[in-house]
């Protein structure tokens, strides 16, 4: 019978099915950061027991680290508390841990797949809903709550019932200075932020085959915003390449032996998914969001919708979304003034994003009404920058390099964004409060980010390249 | 052992808004404890209390007038972060059950292994209870987790609602998951042997 590429891993992991359905799921990986994990690890240590598989766990403090003077102590006693709790933990335990200043540390999402830990087939989990990242690779990857976080701890499996299956297929050629991010919004923006709800997603056709490693990593994060359990892009020579020789990838004659493994993993040509979903690239234009859930997304040139397009039982949300952003339904979004911007998150962290961000502020200066945070996603990432120059770049024009975590993504830690204000962010989420209680989150990808930091205001970047 | 959970009686606090997230229900400032307790004071933090730390009087939470154990709520409740603080916070209020015509996955399953019964209805019968709810604060509802159903007593009507039999067992018994999964360790071991093997 032929399968899906999520079937054909699901599959693989069932320990076994309950007769209601319910499947007991064997887990590869699990990701620990210090947030989401104490509860759990309490509640091992209450039950008596200790990690069933410590080996297929990796701990990574990133929600709410500094950004600057990471060799000193935390300062905020609460924050200090929680990073030294998944220490404490991982140490307990025999975990490993990559913990402030450590050379892998970094945003779990951004290092995972650079030191080669994430591999195509795995399942994977963390208590992180941007844990679908990991599925760019071809595996299975999806966010979950403490309680599960604990279950896979003790167990190394999860009760899990098995989710429908989507595919969203891009065809075409994507225009140019349409980034990953883009195409991620104009995705959400058109299937709403609830729309993926009980499917696991994946991504195919030319326009996603055309991609980069990176660039999938970038879909795959963002498939949680349209509710998706997950989303997944099957692997291929993209992949493998990227993978080859990364710290934890597998080497030699186990390299051959799962390289030939890798290869089966796609979907057969006939194989059914529940709901099959068409865009096409040339549809694509570098896109804002104007509301409070990145559904609320448009292209860059176009206006915000009237009520009147809203279902009515939505209108109460969508009139509270736009008197939140202080924005008025039939605006353009182009000229809006832009107070901050921040280049970073498990979204737009990667090298490929420092890269596009410095293409166009290369030889410009920074607005001086903008306050930029440019936070890379892994000291990995960080060293990449440095290796390659952009930094000298972006200090020229007046921007600072910052420290690795999760930052002002969703502000645990010192990067908040004032009430009132308005920030630019490549990150994932623009609900209310994310970027600091009041703030005003418009999501964009690296170009535009860039384009704002130097105009000062919502600027098409295509102008600018 | 958890709190079990069979039928439940109570009035409503409605708040009609579509695609409530995490990040409301909790905000991440919020989310920097260690254990599971005392989330409940912050829930709706931002909604509940004005920039200056007080109570905002107009959100439905303070305004005295709704109060129960049940929150109705706007279809696609709980999406965005995978935060289980969200479902600690609405446990920590005092809700036991929520009502809605549709919720995210990870929250789903968040309050689930809670004791927090998520019931999803129909659109229409969403707007009926909200519709009564407002108009009557004093008015109930009842949810029969074993018969899977919830009723609006002010207009007799019921729906049934679903939920996969094994998480209906472990809410009724006050069972967890990992009751389960560690009385099935043979099976795993069997499976990675099996796998290591291929």
């Amino acid at each position: 019978m032929s399968k899906t590429l999520f079937d054909k891993i699901w599959e693989k992991h069932v320990v076994d099915t309950l007769s209601d359905g319910t499947i007991q799921l064997y887990i590869d990986r699990l990701y620990c950061h210090e947030v989401t994990s104490p509860q759990a690890f309490a509640g091992l240590r209450a039950r008596g027991l200790k990690p069933f598989r410590p080996k297929q766990i990796t701990c990574v403090p990133d929600h709410n680290i500094p950004t600057l003077h990471q060799d000193q102590p935390i300062k905020d006693p609460v924050s200090k508390k929680q990073v030294d709790t998944l220490m404490a933990n991982a140490k307990e335990f025999g975990l490993t841990c990559y913990g402030l200043m450590h050379p892998k540390n970094g945003i779990v999402h951004v290092v995972g797949p650079e030191e080669g830990l994430t591999q195509p087939g795995m399942t994977i989990v963390c208590g992180d809903s941007h844990t679908s990242t990991h599925g760019a690779m071809g595996c299975v990857a999806f966010g979950i709550g403490t309680s599960e976080v604990e279950m896979v701890l003790a167990t190394q499996c999860l009760t899990q019932r098995k989710p429908k299956t989507m595919r969203i297929t891009i065809d075409g050629e994507r225009k140019p200075g349409v980034t990953a991010k883009d195409i991620a919004l104009y995705i959400i923006s058109k299937m709403t932020t609830g729309g993926a709800t009980g499917y696991f997603v994946e991504y195919a056709g030319s326009a996603i085959r055309h991609t980069t490693m990176e660039e999938r990593l970038t879909i795959c994060n963002l498939s949680i915003e349209m509710g998706a359990r997950g989303g997944m892009i099957a692997p291929d020579e993209v992949t493998f390449a990227y993978l080859k020789d990364r710290e934890f990838a597998p080497r030699g004659d186990e390299w051959k032996k799962k390289l030939n493994e890798w290869k089966q993993l796609n979907s057969d040509p006939d194989a059914h998914f529940d709901k099959e979903i068409l865009f096409h690239a040339e549809d694509i234009e570098p896109m804002v969001t104007y509301g409070t859930n990145p559904g609320m997304g448009m292209a860059i040139t176009g206006t915000i919708p009237t009520l009147e397009s809203v279902p009515e039982s939505g209108r109460i949300s969508y009139k509270k979304s736009l008197d939140y952003m202080g924005f008025k339904a039939g605006e353009k979004m182009i000229g809006k003034p832009v107070d901050y911007v921040f280049l970073g998150s498990c979204t737009n962290g990667r090298i490929e994003d420092f890269r596009a961000f410095a293409s166009i502020v290369k030889g410009k200066k920074k607005a001086d009404s903008v306050t930029a945070w440019i936070v890379p996603g892994s000291w990995m990432v960080q060293r990449q920058i440095v290796a390659e120059g952009i930094d000298k770049i972006l200090n020229e024009a007046g921007f600072e390099l910052r420290q690795p975590g999760c930052s002002a993504c969703l502000a645990m830690n010192d990067d908040k964004v004032p009430a009132g204000k308005y920030s630019v962010s490549t990150s994932n989420r623009n609900f209310e409060g994310r970027q600091g209680q009041g703030a005003r989150t418009i999501l964009v990808g690296p170009l535009v980010a860039a384009a704002a930091a130097i105009t000062g205001k919502i600027t098409d970047p295509r102008t600018l390249l | 052992m958890k709190e079990k959970f069979e039928i439940l009686t109570s009035t409503c606090v409605p708040l009609p808004l579509e695609n409530i997230d995490t990040d409301q229900i909790i905000p991440a400032r919020f989310l920097k404890a260690t254990t599971r307790e005392g989330f409940g004071d912050n829930l709706f933090r931002d909604w509940r209390y004005g920039k200056d730390g007080k109570l905002n009087p107009d959100f439905v939470l303070n305004k005295g007038t709704y109060y129960g154990q049940i929150l109705v709520a706007g279809k696609n409740f709980g999406s965005g972060s995978s935060r289980e603080h969200a479902a600690w916070a609405l446990v920590g209020y005092g809700f036991k059950v929520i009502v809605s015509s549709f919720f995210a996955d990870i929250f789903k399953n968040n309050s689930m292994n809670n004791g927090l019964l998520p019931v999803v209805v129909s659109p229409e019968f969403l707007n009926e209870i909200l519709k009564t709810v407002t108009e009557n604060p004093a008015s109930t509802l009842t949810i029969d987790l074993p018969s899977q159903t919830i009723t609006n007593n002010a207009t007799h009507r019921s729906e049934h609602f679903d939920i996969n039999s094994y998480k209906k067992d472990n809410l009724i018994n006050g069972r967890d998951d990992i009751d389960f999964l560690l009385a099935n360790k043979e099976k795993i071991e069997q499976f990675e042997k099996k796998r290591t093997g291929e």
